[in-house]
């Protein structure tokens, strides 16, 4: 259970475009079955980082593994090892409960059977069985959510990379959503999450940091608490974020 | 009061997006309309600042019924959720532009802004378009403002916004309430809610209640525990199986907890988890948020036919 093995290695990756550097020579390590926090502000880089994780950007330079796959040469085998879900991005409206999980599943190479079983599970377990066979569009934002979350696991991977999954999301869902993400956890599957809701980075086992492109902090939620002398996470950010540039990053 | 509705009520086919939502509004008052995304706010807003008909009830806005659509939009500044401005204006142009479609210019109302605009000013000849977040959301707050409105409507001006730039916004609002301005805003972030005068908490399209803050929580009606520990996965799933159990959420580093009995002992809910091998656990009696208020509300409201809170 104790994370001990390192599934992501980041090392003075960088990454510029034109006279802008949007992520500055940033180094850290996701052990397995851990959930990551990756918290910063607006513009703060951590968009074109996680785009670098997930094998969709080159970096201009250094190096990372994700996985064990190379972010330069192996971002197939890591787009096959992971899964992604956005606030933005989650499934087809138009399509039905059944056809996005064929799709998605389909897109990952799962076999017809498989695709049929664990369709099958996915939507015991949520419950929407009786939904079956409606168009996406007809199920409330959270519901969506936490399907979106169930169908990026479809296919097992190691990691799953969540992109502000709680945005605009009612309170008693956002926890429900969280409980999944502490399973998927307790099953061995890495997370690594970005919010904006800084109670939600109290879930994370570590936290780390990004302002203006740097790594400014990485520690768990307690530690940092106690580094910075306060109580909350939200001051937490509040003081690496204004202190670094006198004014805003925003 | 600057702003007074009566039962409004707005069907979309068969959704019934708002179900007689009363509530009324100040001068010189920051309300906040307080509730996850699909709860009604942004078809308020519509309604409110006359873009759309209820299907029943009345609003008052700025002193003019709804029916007396030009004099209110004269009346109001709107932010919408979406950012709307003219992104291929520069900062400069769409202000401007903002400015001359209500009569006015930018001089006459630019105390106004001043506070504001200074923080986007060294921008002032790049396009709308390619500002970021931040400062989008304060160019947007800068042209629902330049022609000085009665009445400012602010829909989620805050989501996806980072916590630094959501508190210097909340700043913001603080003091042009301070000027007389009645401020109608919709937020989905529960924190925010301790930053306004009044809120309204709503759920699927109803009013789950109106009042100050202290006045939720304080009418929260049963004791509230917080649990520590380092292992809060296993610690719920035990108390879902406690006798007990009311409800268990996560709360930030904390387990928030209520029981079914009306005077529960936090030691005999300690001795339980002990019990189960959690020698760590430790519990408080705490005041309840107002999250946790939502929570019990928004329960009670929607009666949902699963009771498994988690």
């Amino acid at each position: 259970m104790l994370p001990s093995e390192p599934i992501i290695s980041v090392e003075r990756l960088t990454k510029k475009f034109g006279a802008f550097t949007a992520v500055n020579a940033i180094s850290f390590e996701v052990m397995k079955g851990e959930i990551f926090g990756f918290l910063g502000a607006n513009g703060a880089g951590k968009t074109t980082a996680m785009k670098i994780l997930i094998g969709i950007s080159r970096p201009t330079s250094g190096k990372a593994t994700v996985a064990g796959f190379d972010i330069y040469k192996q971002t197939e085998q890591i787009k096959k090892s992971i899964g992604y879900m956005s606030q933005r991005f989650s499934l087809y409206n138009d399509l039905t409960i059944r056809e996005n999980i064929e799709f998605f599943g389909g897109i990952y190479g799962l076999t017809a059977r498989q695709i049929r079983d664990k369709g099958e599970a996915l939507v015991e377990k949520l419950g929407l069985q009786d939904k079956f066979n409606q168009p996406i569009s007809d199920l409330p934002l959270g519901w969506k959510q936490k399907l979106a979350f169930s169908v990026a696991l479809l296919h097992d991977p190691q990691i799953i990379f969540l992109d502000e999954p709680t945005g605009g999301v009612d309170p008693v869902t956002r926890r429900m959503f969280w409980n999944m993400i502490y399973e998927a956890a307790h099953r061995g599957v890495t997370i690594f999450v970005t919010t904006h809701y800084m109670d939600e980075a109290e879930y994370c086992n570590r936290v780390s940091m990004m302002v203006d492109g740097r790594l400014e902090a990485l520690d768990s939620p307690a530690r940092l608490k106690e580094t910075y002398g306060v109580n909350s996470m939200n001051d937490v950010f509040l003081k690496l974020a204004r202190n670094q540039n006198g004014t805003t990053s925003a | 009061m600057e702003i007074k509705v009566e039962s409004i009520s707005k069907l979309f086919g068969d959704v019934r997006a708002l179900d007689d939502v009363s509530f009324e509004v100040k001068p010189g008052e920051l309300f906040g309309l307080i509730g996850p995304d699909g709860g009604g706010k942004t078809t308020l807003f519509r309604i409110l600042t006359t873009l759309v008909l209820p299907d029943s009830g009345h609003a008052i806005v700025a002193g003019h019924p709804l029916t007396d659509y030009k004099a209110i939009r004269r009346s109001v500044g709107y932010m919408p959720g979406r950012f709307s401005l003219y992104q291929d204006l520069t900062v400069e142009e769409n202000l401007k532009f903002f400015a001359s479609i209500f009569g006015t210019t930018v001089d006459e109302n630019y105390e106004l802004i001043r506070d504001i605009y200074v923080q986007i000013e060294r921008f002032r000849n790049r396009r709308a378009g390619a500002l970021s977040g931040g400062m989008k959301q304060k160019l947007a707050l800068c042209c629902a403002l330049i022609h000085r409105p009665r009445v400012l409507f602010l829909d989620e001006p805050t989501t996806g916004v980072d916590p630094v730039s959501r508190r210097e916004f909340w700043e913001m609002l603080g003091r042009l309430r301070q000027g007389g301005m009645a401020i109608l805003v919709s937020t989905a972030y529960m924190d925010e809610a301790s930053l306004c005068d009044r809120v309204a908490l709503i759920q699927d399209g109803r009013i789950l209640t109106t009042n100050t803050t202290a006045h939720i929580t304080a009418t929260f009606g049963r004791p509230l525990f917080a649990i520590r520990t380092s292992n809060i996965y296993e610690v719920t799933l035990d108390l879902q199986s406690y006798t007990f159990t009311r409800s268990i959420y996560p709360f930030g580093e904390y387990l928030h907890y209520t029981d079914k009995r009306e005077t529960p002992d936090p030691d005999e809910v300690g001795a339980f988890l002990r019990d189960k091998g959690h020698g760590d656990v430790e519990l408080s009696v705490i005041e309840p948020t107002i999250e946790d208020a939502f929570m019990e509300l928004a329960e009670n409201n929607t009666k949902p036919a699963h009771n498994a809170a988690i």
